[in-house]
């Protein structure tokens, strides 16, 4: 089928207008706001950035009666190891991100919207203020856009290094200026977000599907997929396979197909040994459960995993598991924001644990003290992060507890590191 | 030493900060943009941006140590960041960094004596695709190799490239 995300050369919005740009927002403006929200919601659009969430049904979240403004915010903070798709997204289709968020804006009642978009990402938040100004020098962005009296000012802004700001609720923080520490919740931020005003966050890719569900209907955008899993999504693959990159494919595709016929398959003399199906915090699924899986939220729970951001990480023979989560370990240990305790102890414990592994100091009940770490760890903490480390320790260590107990006996690891540089 | 924000800077500031209902908010973009001016934030930058926004000194310190993006000492013309995460860990990002390592005569953290070099690992730069990835200041150098990394040393050294 026809992607409907990324398209190539629509990045001017010349170019994108031509193919249709920016109609869909005249269309949307013709309509009450709570006519785009209950196109939204049939369309059976969720969250792309990894939880999944319904976007018609968070939009709805925002009280109608609430006084004072309100904000829509797109997370464009993408972090989690392995995802690259939003990257790709707004490099090739600004337009569509900025359209969506003018329509979402109006849907939700919304006069201002950001885009908080990585620190490292300078480039692409270059990009963006470029196709804002263009679109604002157009009438698409402003005061009283294509004359409906609707007012919407979109600004960029960029972080500045912090896995955690991700996170609906660190985003916030750190958009306001403070650290990237998650809230507590409730309040939610549909109630009580940016800068207390009632708030909608939705992911680059999420708010970039917008305006073809408006141009072509809840229904058309539904009957791609599964049904529940519904639309296209991006799917990211990195790790030895003949052409790594995002790909653009209806939900339910198996995951066998991504790799084989878009990848081209593992590189030459390259084995498969394990896939991380959604991003570096999903479980890992072995060779034998990722050739057997299709790629929409539902099979992937049934599989004991999760979409997550449609970051596919194929590992292959040659790599050892242990190392791979002593690099995970290190990385969450680096990002925990430390406000709670299981996380910021519990991935610091982890990691030294596995280096102890790496290092050839650990014993056999170290294997069972990582699980015992993470299952201290899983639900106790007021944002996901300590489960980000958690699955995959739990997972690495039930589907590959042979690599660890050969640590664990001193068995020096042949299979290190991939290829020299 | 006295630091004082330029007329520029606090021109653009005043700009940034009209994005916000709350000065305060832009805290983070005028970091960065002061970091772009000299290279890192230093403590006296942290004072003035202080009192230029209101805020007590305490919050502006939290946030830089907060964030690795802030460096709080001069790094060199160069700053090579080596993503080091797992994608770029397969691609062989260990022997890209000891690579580095062994030609600029420095570990990580550390800036050459000439103050061109200044090597880092960082976590996950979000370009797993093109792995292994490296960040010089705020550009992105792709899929490389160890010919390739050469071959950037020499054109940066040189003047070639100019990473903003």
């Amino acid at each position: 089928m026809e992607n409907i995300l990324l398209k190539d050369d629509v990045a001017g919005l010349e170019a994108y207008f031509a193919c249709g740009g920016y109609k869909p927002l005249k269309k949307a403006l013709g309509l009450t706001p709570a006519e785009v929200i209950d196109e939204v919601k049939k369309s059976n659009l969720r969250g792309r950035g990894g939880a999944g969430f319904p976007a018609g049904l968070k939009w709805s979240f925002i009280p109608k009666d609430a006084q004072g403004p309100r904000y829509l915010v797109c997370n464009a903070d993408e972090g989690e190891p392995g995802t690259f798709k939003d990257r790709e997204l707004m490099r090739k289709n600004p337009h569509a991100l900025i359209e969506g968020m003018a329509i979402a804006g109006y849907a939700i009642g919304a006069a201002h919207g950001y885009i908080y978009i990585r620190g490292e990402f300078a480039e692409e938040a270059e990009l963006l203020e470029h196709a804002v100004a263009a679109a604002r020098a157009k009438g698409f962005i402003g005061r009283n856009i294509l004359g409906s009296g609707f007012d919407f000012e979109l600004f960029i802004h960029r972080g500045a290094g912090a896995y955690i700001c991700g996170e609906e609720t660190a985003l916030l923080e750190s958009l306001e200026g403070y650290k990237g520490q998650p809230r507590l919740k409730p309040p939610f931020p549909a109630i009580k977000g940016l800068f207390g005003s009632p708030t909608v966050m939705n992911n680059v890719e999420t708010l970039a599907a917008v305006p073809a569900i408006i141009d072509k209907g809840g229904d058309w955008y539904a009957s791609i997929g599964t049904g529940k899993s519904a639309g296209t999504k991006l799917f990211c693959v990195s790790g030895p396979v003949n052409k790594p990159g995002v790909y653009e494919l209806p939900l339910g595709t198996p995951l066998r197909d991504l790799l084989e016929k878009n990848c081209g398959g593992l590189k030459p003399g390259k084995k498969l040994k394990a896939v991380i199906p959604g991003g570096s915090s999903t479980p890992v699924l072995t060779a034998g459960e990722a050739l057997a899986v299709k790629l929409d939220y539902e099979s992937l729970a049934a599989a004991g995993s999760m979409l997550g951001s449609g970051a596919v990480i194929v590992i292959d023979e040659s790599q050892c598991m242990v190392g791979l989560l002593r690099v995970l370990a290190r990385f969450y240990h680096h990002e925990s924001c430390g406000q709670c305790t299981p996380c910021r102890e519990g991935c610091g414990w982890i990691e030294k644990i596995l280096n102890r592994f790496e290092e050839g100091r650990a014993e056999m009940k170290d294997i069972d003290m990582l699980s015992s770490v993470a299952d201290g760890m899983m639900g106790r903490t007021i944002c996901p992060l300590a489960d980000a480390m958690a699955m995959p320790v739990l997972s690495f260590v039930k589907k590959f507890r042979a690599e660890f107990e050969a640590h664990a006996r001193g068995e020096t690891c042949a299979r290190r590191a991939g290829p020299k540089a | 030493m006295a630091f004082k924000l330029s007329e520029e800077f606090k021109a653009k500031a005043d700009k940034i900060c009209a994005r916000y209902p709350r000065r305060d908010a832009a805290l983070i973009p005028l970091l960065l943009e002061l970091q772009k001016e000299t290279g890192y934030v230093a403590e006296e930058g942290m004072d003035a941006l202080a009192a230029f926004l209101g805020l007590p000194y305490s919050r502006v310190k939290a946030v830089v140590t907060f964030y690795t993006m802030f460096n709080r000492e001069p790094s060199g013309k160069y700053h090579l960041q080596v993503c080091r995460n797992i994608s770029c860990h397969m691609a062989g990002a260990e022997g890209l960094l000891a690579r580095l390592s062994s030609k600029l005569g420095i570990a990580e953290g550390e800036t050459t004596k000439d103050g061109l070099f200044t090597l880092s690992a960082v976590e996950c730069l979000g370009a797993c695709g093109s792995a292994p990835v490296m960040q010089v200041n705020e550009k992105y150098f792709e899929n490389l190799t160890g010919e390739k990394l050469d071959a950037l040393l020499d054109d940066l050294r040189h003047n070639r490239v100019m990473p903003r």
